[in-house]
């Protein structure tokens, strides 16, 4: 099946079987890595991405809905010469270890600073409970966001 | 050139908290995982694994595999052209099973095709025909039948010494998964001469290298392993996985070869941390003066040997944890079963082990009406003691009054505001009565050898580079997210005394190995071989310019700059290369007596939990910790390896195991093999104690594994002191609250 849709505000056009998921479809199709699997299941948040502006775990949503739809990933965030504060704040804080989360954690961090500027503990632990990190522990990651959050009240 | 020069510190030397040099990219996505990786014409592999625990092959069938459209090739044992079997201490682990299956998931066979849909339907259409065998599931039965890959013998002081107060205890460790976010994945490129470039998520290159050119049956520089994003390891990347497989599959159809393990294949393609069952007898004065210990320890190893004779070495070695005694008597049984293999994971055998010594000091000082830690301090072990397993005097630092002491000091918190549910050990679930709520608070001690042990030859090489641009540092060690890259820049800076350095991690055919990344050992022995090349390098230089600073600028002599990095640099760039070895260890004798390490580090945690009795919920409030580290070099990274470790402690204690019936593992995915949350994150306080080691870099130690080990009996011991419950089992279950 053909699917067109928007990832990071431009057009694109995949031809996939219709059974893989808006995952596979990023990384295999349109060379958009930065999207990680690594728990196929929706548990972990690694391919988390914004989905018409919601928040979903890329392997969760199937090619044949995203005809039309609008997908933010990590590589719409922010690039390597104009990081998002979000991506500063987990830099600053030494909230990157392996790295193989950061990116999810990266979509679901912008969209609650986007929704909640200033967020506090509590809120920021409930926003990223759906994003697992096996490295830090989440505590340099709720320092960032904190921070983040501090600089912005 | 000549001209006037004011000394500069660096910047980004040793004890600052530097930036990741790997950051960047990985904020944005653009850092390069093996998963990631992307060949024009690869193909894509999968795997076919055994649906039983044991069993004879009867017969393999590739024929309607080998015929589907797509498929490129199907390789059993047969195409296995050199040694069938790899391994990383034994050589026992067939690279494709042939005449018996010894493990449920054991690979069989291997496809490639253009797709990696019709290769995972081509692996499937394999047929296997297998004769069903009881699985010899049970490690008990296994040691009485004598299927025991080591048994470690410790026999120390008077076996009849005794002690006014006996406790005795048998404790169970579950099985726990590294379950690293990133799946095993690899990229294998024939290179047209009848050898192979490999990218395959590794803790140890060299390691692979040689199991892999081995197997093949080609020579050695016909095999290069090359670095790659990793994505966590935590010793599940330590044993090779695919990497044969990807190599044998490049070389037979003459084209790059990608494999990615999904999830529920990661859990049965590597091998996992020991479950443990132990007895331990622990006699004492009234005073709290341990006089002997008794253990025994079995650590169920599976099918095959991996780490598991250096992981049953450590769990009896620290059988006794951080304390003095004169008399200790150790059986350790590393079983060999039908399970799936278990070989290194974060604390590697000291973990199950610090679960039994640390509930049996707490059964000892509930018996004599002491407080905890006062009954550790007692029995702390220090600089100096000889451990009590093998004796081994203690020749560098060991803060273990010191860690006690200030984990002491930091303040226990009020409990939270029941108001929030967030608070609650039902959390939003709204399912626990505040009222119900019951306080505990639980402590843990822990020690820990740091690199490798009983008379290996630790040896690993680096190299640094001079440039006009300043230097470069070369290592084949495995930077698998824990910050290596960042330290070795700082050690680097420092001992050069320049700001600009890259550190390169390159193959096995550019440079000699560093060893594992494993053993909490890079800092210290990566580190330790950069500092070694960075002063020699130094010196060289200075030397023969005679310099007596050496800066960005240029070497100086008496405040002038006589010669600058370009001109140091005039025919080429100066390359240093060294080959760095710690202290010598040596094995020990029939009574497990002797000098096996070469450094110890001690950790001191403690515990603060919620439960909710009624329906079993525990909600670890906070775990604060004082660890022993040497010298910090980098102090945020170092709380980032304490938070991390202590998660992992914590997901032990009450959250994660690997459920196995008779060798099948019924929880081999994120749905039911359970990982701690951000909302299960407790807050801590971590107390860094420095007092420098013997050989690090600059004091340095290892600080990768203490988090983990003591991490777990803390929060067990909290629960206990909220609840009154024995728990003996880590995994603590909801059941085992409601129901003990």
């Amino acid at each position: 099946m053909i699917v067109e849709l928007t990832v990071n505000g431009e057009p694109r056009v995949a031809t996939v079987p219709g059974s893989v998921s808006l995952l596979t479809v990023l990384r295999d199709e349109l060379a958009l890595p930065g999207s990680k699997n690594a728990c196929e299941q929706g548990e972990c948040g690694s391919c988390s991405v914004l989905f018409d502006g919601e928040l979903v775990c890329a392997c969760l949503v199937m090619a044949a809905d995203c005809d039309g739809s609008d997908v933010v990933t990590v590589e719409g965030i922010g690039t390597d010469e104009h990081l998002h504060p979000v991506q500063q704040a987990m830099l600053d804080a030494g909230a990157v270890q392996c790295g193989f989360c950061t990116p999810g954690f990266v979509v679901a961090a912008a969209r609650l600073i986007e929704t909640n500027p200033t967020p506090d503990a509590g809120d920021i632990r409930e926003a990223l409970a759906g994003n697992v990190c096996r490295c830090t522990g989440y505590g340099a990651i709720l320092r960032a966001l904190e921070s983040l959050a501090k600089g912005a009240s | 050139m000549t001209g006037t020069t004011v000394k500069v510190p660096v910047r980004g030397g040793v004890g600052e908290s530097t930036m990741r040099p790997d950051g960047i990219p990985k904020v944005t996505g653009n850092f390069a995982f093996a998963s990631d990786l992307y060949a024009d014409g690869m193909l894509w592999g999968a795997t076919r694994r055994s649906p039983v625990a044991h069993g004879r092959i009867r017969r393999v069938d590739i024929g309607a595999a080998l015929a589907m459209p797509g498929v490129v090739a199907v390789l059993t044992q047969a195409d296995t052209a050199g040694r069938r079997t790899f391994g990383l201490e034994e050589a026992d682990q067939p690279v494709l099973a042939a005449g018996a299956v010894r493990f449920w998931g054991e690979p069989i066979a291997v496809v490639a095709a253009h797709d990696p849909d019709t290769a995972r339907r081509a692996a499937a259409a394999i047929g296997v025909d297998i004769e069903e065998l009881p699985p010899l599931s049970d490690p008990e039965v296994a040691v009485e039948q004598g299927s025991v890959v080591r048994h470690i013998r410790i026999r120390r002081g008077e076996p009849d010494a005794s002690g006014a107060v006996v406790v005795e205890g048998y404790y169970e460790v579950g099985q726990q998964d590294q379950a690293p976010l990133g799946t095993e994945a690899g990229l294998a490129i024939p290179d047209g001469e009848g050898g192979v470039d490999l990218w395959a998520v590794s803790q140890w290159l060299h390691a692979d290298h040689e199991q892999i050119h081995l197997s093949l049956g080609v020579a050695p520089d016909q095999v290069r392993c090359h670095p790659v994003g990793v994505g966590g390891a935590f010793g599940s990347r330590e044993d090779m996985s695919m990497h044969i497989h990807l190599c044998m599959l490049a070389l037979r159809t003459g084209r790059p070869v990608k494999m990615v393990y999904d999830r529920a294949e990661s859990f049965t393609g590597h091998v996992h941390r020991h479950p443990a069952r132990m007895w331990y007898r622990h006699e004492a004065n009234e005073d709290g003066a341990l006089v002997k210990v008794e253990a025994k320890i079995i650590l169920d190893g599976g099918a095959y040997a991996s780490t598991t004779s250096a992981v049953i070495a450590n769990a009896a070695y620290f059988a006794v944890g951080p304390y003095r005694v004169d008399n200790v008597s150790v059986d350790g049984y590393g079983a060999r079963t039908n399970n799936p293999p278990a070989g290194a994971m974060r604390g590697f055998g000291a973990v199950q082990a610090c679960f039994g010594h640390e509930s049996q000091m707490d059964r000892l000082a509930a018996r004599l009406e002491m407080d905890p830690l006062e009954l550790r301090r007692r029995n702390a072990l220090g600089s100096g003691d000889p451990n009590a397993t093998t004796g081994q005097i203690i020749e560098g630092s060991l803060p273990t009054v010191r860690v006690i002491d200030e984990l002491a000091a930091i303040p226990v918190p009020d409990p939270a505001d029941p108001a929030d549910v967030r608070n609650r050990p039902g959390g939003t679930g709204l399912t626990t009565d505040p009222g119900d709520i019951r306080r505990g608070i639980g402590y843990a001690l822990s020690i820990k050898n740091l690199a490798f042990s009983e008379a290996f030859d630790d040896s690993c090489e680096a190299s640094v580079i001079l440039t006009p641009m300043g230097a470069e540092v070369r290592t084949a060690a495995c930077e698998v997210g824990q910050g290596l890259a960042m330290v070795c820049q700082q050690i680097a800076r420092t001992a050069l005394g320049l700001n600009h350095v890259a550190v390169v991690f390159t193959d096995t055919s550019e440079i000699g190995s560093a060893g594992s990344t494993s053993a909490s050992r890079q800092t210290q022995m990566t580190g330790g071989a950069v500092l070694k090349a960075c002063e020699e390098l130094r010196d060289r230089i200075l030397t023969e310019h005679g310099g007596d600073d050496l800066t960005d600028d240029g070497v100086v002599r008496g405040g002038e700059v006589v010669a600058t990095l370009a001109e140091l640099c005039a025919s080429g760039p100066i390359e240093h290369r060294v080959v760095f070895r710690h202290p010598e260890t040596f094995s020990t004798d029939e009574n497990g007596q002797g000098a096996p390490h070469a450094d110890f580090a001690v950790a001191a945690h403690r515990a603060v939990v919620d439960v909710d009795p009624e329906l079993g919920l525990v909600r670890v409030v906070r775990v604060d910790t004082a660890q022993d580290v040497g010298t910090a070099l980098n102090p945020m990274s170092i709380r980032g390896q304490i938070e991390g470790g202590i998660m992992q402690g914590l997901g032990l204690a009450v959250m994660e195991e690997l459920v196995l019936d008779e060798g099948r593992m019924l929880n081999a995915n994120f749905t039911d093999y359970l990982l701690p949350t951000f909302a299960d994150a407790p807050d801590v306080e971590c107390r860094l104690v420095e007092e420098p080691g013997l050989w690090g870099p600059f004091g340095a130690k290892g600080v990768g594994e203490p988090p983990t080990i003591s991490s777990t009996p803390a929060v067990v011991a909290a629960i206990r002191d909220a609840t009154g419950l024995e728990l003996i089992r880590a995994p603590v279950r909801p059941e085992h609250i409601v129901l003990p």
